[in-house]
């Protein structure tokens, strides 16, 4: 478990890490937080010639509020978010779902940007980015293009990011007044990756009004169901009738089977979670 | 046992006084020494190829372009090898019919489990080595692997070793009384249940670690080791590798957790000796948290169908159990890997008084990853299956489980005495330790809660356990069977010029306290501020022979030793003391670093002026007086087997029925280790065993693909415990120590780890009895709860 060789550099601006990316020769590989990469790298399941350490890029890093929507450099920490004083009223799902984020230590090392690149399909900052209609922004030595959350995130590690892309911020819309948020994920212990969990936010509660809920942990990418949506707006977030409707949905997902739960316990959960949030919403 | 009786009231007595070990700002402060901080000149690093098979021939291994690596020192197979270092085969005489192959520390053209060394390469660096490993280029011709311990006797079964015609091992029969009337009788109620206990593992905070090295001008091996058994390995280093036994030096400094792992004979460890030999440099080789997972001895996985028969008050009738273990291609050499089986065969209903009780074991050889003892063996097994059983059976005839314990329990003045499979008891307290936990946990409170809850749809439960703790073996354990494992140990203590007393002894320090016990007896007994104490443990070369620290026994051998050595000392000076001041002996004393007047404690001389003397103005002295300032004595268990400790402990959980999520909402642990040496550091042993229980009952578990690969070698997917998870253990304890010794103490290290997961199984079927199912399969995850609920 030690990572093969590989060339380090630490550019001190965005162009110059693109450079470095944009080169073919170089066998680049961006280094967010390094919380999945340096595993990876140990595990020799990685072999990139060259880590570009994007920590050194002070652009890439910070919180800009302009009123209706958040902007989070890509090489923002779970850290710095959580001690961002108008995180609560302007990101309250996100606030919700923090503490569920690893543990201290990852959260004071992993990024923004890094979690939404790598896509995993169990964390929970991807389904965030779902439930909340974030976009995400790439940016190339070539330029700049936007894509929507729902159009990012593809499968399995698999994301819209073109190799020579980073992901360099994400803009969140911030929660309009009234807008209800709940979080809910099961892991066996706290900090792992979950069984299965659910981001969700709603213009309100009761009835349900324009909810949207992103699962993670379930499939090979966050998803929103727009049956389960649909069978679930309008209706009282207590309505069983609603939820078994609702969950019918599940039947378009192709569920996780592994070490920790098969895909029937994952279907099973998922249901679970899905009735806990509502409860809290 | 002869002794001083008065020991225990010294005035500045350190046994049972909770005094803060003196290691700790060492260690908190990163000064340890673990093995991975030896840093030699010229040392070199070792990495393995390992096999990806559970079973296949090895046909051909190319290490042409691997030699040719940067830093590469050299290369070697499993053939290469085999001319250095001899095979070893784990059996042992007493554990009759046991059988094994020979192993070599490489495989030699077979290899039959995953993560078998095949290859080693050793270089300047282990990134170096491991890059070298990556273009090893190793033919296979997989074999039909016997991976399923329960099919692995089938007829069709691929026979691992082809000159035992099967893949049996041991098998042993236990039948006391009549069982099978017994179950027959009127009036008898009968539970029956398979149990099935996942495989798990010690997970060590430092991974298994030597660096070995080699001066060829004094045909001098040197092994700095993370290990448990500095002795045993020094034998068996010298018996392999043919260097002699006094030119071996194994030494055993700061050990970062052992539970059991750091007690056997590793492939990979042998072969770094073999190749510093070879190279007449050092090697290091410390197992990354993939190989640590891969090659440490795993424990448990066991199958178990029992049945228990009830008569009508609750009385236990008989037990009768089938266990079948699988342990890997290979017996571990040289403890074996027979003992848990027998330990389960032993132990378990040992708390009880039974008349019946019949008990076969099977143990198998399969294609995964060696078993081996581990933290409290055998013990999860044993306790997990009577008291299930029992708890069961109370529900079935309606009887309070508590109430149902004490209609069977051993009575306290019930002693000396056999149990069923004919261990030999004494000193226990099960009725006394049962009413004290009741009383802590508030019990009669609890199943209030319970029917509260229940009214809303909250499943909590409660579980009980009633058990033994092996401890203090003494040579029927390992020694009589052949086994190069010293069951004495020895101590030494030396009284020097400036007033201090240097200790050393032979049983080991592998982070719970050993050093800190053995200066709190030195201390009190011969009469110095423990501050003027200094221990020396874990080297061959320095201190007295001994077996070291496994099967709870450095507090209760260890200690004892360290008792006797302290009082020798003192009567030694005391003799001197005597003379100098024109005194009888028997009218002073030694207390806190002075000679005093026994009677009023006045003081006579201080300790160092009597050294000093003693050291630097022998002129001063008769002539025929000879002093001695050192002493060293040493101890064994005589009469007894084990010395047995016994406990009570109670779990709390709460079951969510629609995840399968078990939560401990608490934990109670009543154990009687006899004489407590240091209360602090028992009620963190008893808290470190129990959270190592809950692991077992509810988190860890090594998975093996059918195929015999396994599948969570990190720590993200093999769980162990973790603090957030874990509730609040309360420690209580009985005393009663064993006559045995005069020190009085039993081992405390594995009660926490032998009896939580029965508490736990039976707190989580507590839970599930409203909803008329239950699990008998650890580890308890949630998707297993939500099967026998019947929800997936």
């Amino acid at each position: 478990m030690k990572a093969p060789d590989f060339r380090y550099e630490r550019p001190e601006s965005l162009s110059a890490a693109l450079a470095l990316l944009a080169d073919e020769a170089n066998g680049a590989q961006p280094l967010a937080g390094g919380q999945s990469l340096m595993p990876m790298l140990n595990f020799r399941v990685a072999a990139p010639e060259m880590l570009v350490d994007l920590s050194g890029v002070a652009e890439l890093r910070g919180i800009s509020d302009s009123g209706d929507s958040i902007r989070i450099g890509a090489m923002t920490r779970y850290r710095d978010l959580a001690e961002w004083s108008d995180l609560e009223a302007k990101l309250p799902l996100v606030a919700l779902a923090l503490p569920h984020i690893a543990h201290h230590a990852i959260r004071n090392r992993g990024t923004i940007g890094g979690s939404i690149s790598l896509a995993d399909p169990a964390a929970e900052m991807p389904a965030l980015m779902m439930a909340l209609d974030a976009e995400i922004t790439l940016t190339s030595a070539d330029g700049e293009r936007t894509v929507p959350a729902s159009e990012f995130f593809l499968g399995f590690y698999e994301t819209a990011r073109e190799e020579n892309e980073l992901v360099t911020s994400v803009r969140v819309p911030a929660a309009t007044s009234g807008q209800r948020s709940a979080f809910y994920e099961l892991a066996p212990r706290h900090g792992d990756y979950a069984m299965a969990g659910v981001a969700m936010v709603a213009d309100a509660a009761s009835p349900i009004t324009n909810l949207r809920a992103a699962f993670f942990g379930i499939a090979g990418q966050p998803i929103r169901l727009s049956v389960l949506e649909a069978a679930l707006n309008g209706k009282a977030p207590d309505d069983e009738a609603a939820i078994t409707v609702a969950t019918a949905a599940f039947d378009e997902v192709d569920f996780i089977d592994d070490l920790k739960a098969s895909a029937a316990t994952r279907r099973h959960l998922a249901g679970v979670v899905l009735k806990r949030a509502l409860a809290e919403l | 046992m002869t002794g001083p009786a008065t020991i225990f009231d010294r005035p500045n007595t350190y046994i049972g006084q909770p005094t803060p070990r003196q290691d700790t700002d060492r260690l908190l402060q990163g000064r340890g020494k673990y093995v991975d901080d030896v840093q030699l000149p010229r040392m070199v690093h070792a990495a393995f190829h390992r096999s990806p098979h559970a079973h296949a021939k090895i046909v051909s291994i190319d290490v042409s372009a691997a030699k040719a690596m940067p830093g590469v020192i050299a290369i070697y197979t499993g053939k290469d090898l085999a001319e250095t270092v001899t095979p070893y085969v784990g059996v042992l005489t007493h554990l009759a019919g046991l059988r094994s192959a020979p192993q070599h520390p490489i495989a030699v053209d077979v290899a039959r489990w995953q993560g078998e060394p095949v290859v080693m390469v050793v270089a300047t660096s282990r990134a170096l080595a491991e890059d070298a490993v990556e273009v090893i280029e190793v033919e296979y011709d997989p074999l039909p692997a016997a991976c399923d311990a329960e099919t692995a006797l089938d007829a069709s079964a691929p026979v691992i070793h082809k000159d035992f015609g099967s893949n049996l091992a041991w098998e042993r029969l236990v039948d006391v009384g009549d069982v099978e009337a017994a179950l027959k009788a009127e009036g008898v109620t009968v539970v029956e249940r398979e149990f099935r206990f996942g495989r798990h593992t010690g997970v060590t905070l430092e991974p298994r670690s030597a660096v070995c090295d080699y001066d060829p001008s004094e045909n001098q091996l040197t092994m700095y080791y993370s290990g448990q058994a500095p002795h045993m390995m020094q034998v068996i280093l010298s018996k392999h590798l043919g260097v002699p036994e006094e030119n071996v030096r194994v030494i055993s400094n700061d050990v970062g957790g052992s539970f059991g792992i750091k007690i056997h004979t590793y492939g990979d460890e042998v072969a770094a000796a073999a190749v510093a030999k070879l190279l007449k440099r050092p090697v290091k080789f410390t197992a990354d948290r993939h190989e640590s997972f891969l090659t440490d001895i795993h424990a448990r996985d066991h199958v178990v169908t029992g049945k228990m028969g009830v008569d009508a008050n609750g009385k236990i009738v008989a037990i009768d159990f089938d266990d079948l273990t699988g342990i890997g291609p290979f017996s571990m050499y040289p403890r074996t890997s027979a003992i848990e089986c027998n330990q389960v065969l032993n132990l378990t209903g040992a708390p009880y008084d039974l008349e019946n009780y019949r008990a076969r074991g099977r143990v198998v050889f399969q294609n995964k990853n060696m078993m081996c003892q581990y933290r409290a063996v055998g013990h999860p097994i044993a306790m997990a299956i009577c008291d299930g059983l029992i708890e069961d059976a109370a529900r079935a005839i309606n009887i309070d489980p508590v109430e149902m314990r004490r209609r069977n329990l051993m009575r306290d003045d019930s002693y000396p005495r056999a149990s069923a499979s004919g261990m030999k008891l004494d000193d226990l307290s099960h009725q006394k330790a049962l009413d004290r936990l009741v009383e802590i946990m508030d019990y009669e409170a609890l199943r209030a809660d319970q029917e509260e809850a229940r009214k809303k749809g909250i499943h909590r439960g409660i579980g009980f356990v009633s058990m033994v703790e092996v401890t203090n073996p003494s040579p029927m354990f390992y020694g009589i069977g052949g086994a190069p494992i010293a069951s004495q140990d020895g101590a030494t203590a030396r009284l020097d010029a400036g007033g201090a007393l240097h200790i050393s002894s032979s049983v080991t320090e592998q982070g719970q306290g050993t050093n800190a016990i053995l200066a709190q007896i030195a201390a009190g007994v011969f009469g110095v501020p423990i501050e003027r104490v200094k221990v020396t443990t874990g080297d061959t070369a320095t201190v007295p022979y001994g077996g070291g620290t496994w099967a709870s026994r450095g507090a209760g051998i260890g200690g004892e030793a360290m008792l006797q050595a302290a009082h020798a000392l003192k009567e030694q000076v005391l003799d001197v003391a005597a003379v100098m001041l024109q005194a009888e002996a028997d009218t002073l004393d030694i207390r806190n670093g002075a000679v005093v007047d026994a009677k009023n404690g006045t003081e006579r001389m201080p300790l160092a002026d009597l050294a000093r003397t003693v050291y630097y103005r022998g002129n001063e002295l008769p002539s025929d007086l000879n002093p001695e300032l050192i002493a060293t004595r040493h101890y064994r268990v005589t009469d007894f087997p084990f010395v047995f400790t016994n406990g009570a402990m109670a779990a709390h959980v709460e079951v969510d029925t629609d995840t399968g999520f078990t939560k401990v909402l608490g934990f109670w642990a009543v154990e009687d280790c006899g004489r407590v040496i240091n209360p602090m550091l028992v009620d963190e042993q008893v808290r470190g065993g129990v959270v190592q229980g809950i692991g077992g009952a509810l988190y860890e578990e090594c998975i093996y693909s059918e195929d015999g690969q396994m599948l969570n070698t990190t720590m993200a997917d093999y769980m162990v415990p973790m603090a957030a998870e874990m509730p609040d253990i309360v420690v209580s304890h009985i005393e009663t120590p064993s006559k045995t010794s005069v020190l009085g103490a039993k081992g405390a290290g594995e009660a926490g780890t032998g009896g939580a997961p029965a508490a736990l199984l039976n707190a989580v079927n507590d839970a599930l009895a409203p909803l008329d199912t239950s699990i008998w399969q650890m580890p308890m995850t949630p998707e297993r709860i939500l099967k026998v609920l019947g929800k997936v």
